[in-house]
């Protein structure tokens, strides 16, 4: 049931942000463009589409927190580390930094990867380099999986 | 003009049941860039755990998510998508993407979908974090 579970999930995923319209970089950009609150051009789509992934991903939260294993026998997360620290708000304000000047992140880079042509072509290239970059010069051994 | 909130609460409740799914059916946490480095560590040799069935498990939503579009379009969706940023602005972004998502542990999925809905104190100083310094950039990039 496991591989069947995440192709379903990374579909639904997919059609959710092409649903939204956030697969499409130019609707993020006018989200975060605040400044066009003043000018009455401000976007504020993405916070309706996190205010509805939210409500439901709570609630399966809330299930979770009912159930000792999933549905596939794996363990269900713990409870998350408390720990801010530089890393991760370092690493937050340097995803900011691309976010901001792509209007892309990670789910749409993905889903518009086939049809988006050169231009997230580019975008994959240097995603797939700081990943890479953070796995061999970042990380002190590989990820214990 | 459309009432776009419709459609971004719909595909934001989409989006919401596909991390539903993945938690309850595989004890897993949506986060894109944490499934997709992976998917993409394995490839290059740097997991612990080698191609296991987890790492498939991580190929496969990384699939489900570079599929989707043909099945939206199949549904007579719109596929037109634009980019504001120049070719290397691009490449640049993407790194800085890539790397932060890795180091900070997350991104919009992760951090916003699944952190903020199980009240992480970490996944909203993240968020509040690349929140504010995603407009800054666009701010200044306006100003430029």
């Amino acid at each position: 049931m496991r591989l069947p579970i995440s192709l379903a999930a990374g579909l639904l995923f997919g059609l959710g942000l092409w649903v939204s319209d956030m697969a499409d970089p130019a609707r993020v950009l006018a989200f975060l463009d605040v400044g066009a609150i003043a000018t009455g051009g401000w976007d504020p789509t993405l916070a309706f589409v996190m205010a509805g992934a939210m409500a439901v991903s709570g609630t399966a939260w809330r299930i979770a927190r009912g159930r000792a294993a999933s549905l596939s026998g794996a363990p269900l997360p713990g409870p998350p580390s408390k720990v801010v620290d530089r890393r991760l708000l370092g690493g937050a304000a340097l995803f900011g930094l691309g976010w901001g000047l792509s209007g892309i992140c990670p789910g749409p880079a993905l889903t518009v990867a086939g049809v988006g042509g050169p231009p997230i072509a580019l975008f994959l290239a240097g995603l797939l380099a700081g990943f890479l970059s953070f796995d061999f010069f970042l990380r002190p051994k590989p990820a214990p999986i | 003009m459309e009432p776009d909130w419709i459609n971004g609460l719909a595909g934001g409740a989409l989006i919401g049941a596909a991390a539903g799914l993945l938690l309850l059916g595989n004890g897993r946490i949506a986060g894109v860039s944490g499934i997709a480095g992976e998917a993409v560590e394995g490839i290059a040799g740097r997991l612990s755990g080698g191609l296991s069935a987890r790492w498939l498990e991580s190929l496969l939503f990384v699939l489900g998510l570079l599929a989707a579009p043909a099945i939206f379009g199949a549904l007579g969706g719109d596929l037109e998508v634009s980019f504001a940023a120049g070719p290397a602005t691009l490449i640049f972004a993407g790194l800085m993407v890539g790397l932060g998502t890795r180091l900070g542990s997350g991104c919009t999925s992760g951090h916003g979908v699944s952190g903020g809905a199980r009240l992480s104190r970490r996944s909203f100083a993240a968020m509040a974090t690349f929140m504010a310094v995603a407009m800054a950039t666009v701010a200044v990039a306006r100003a430029l």
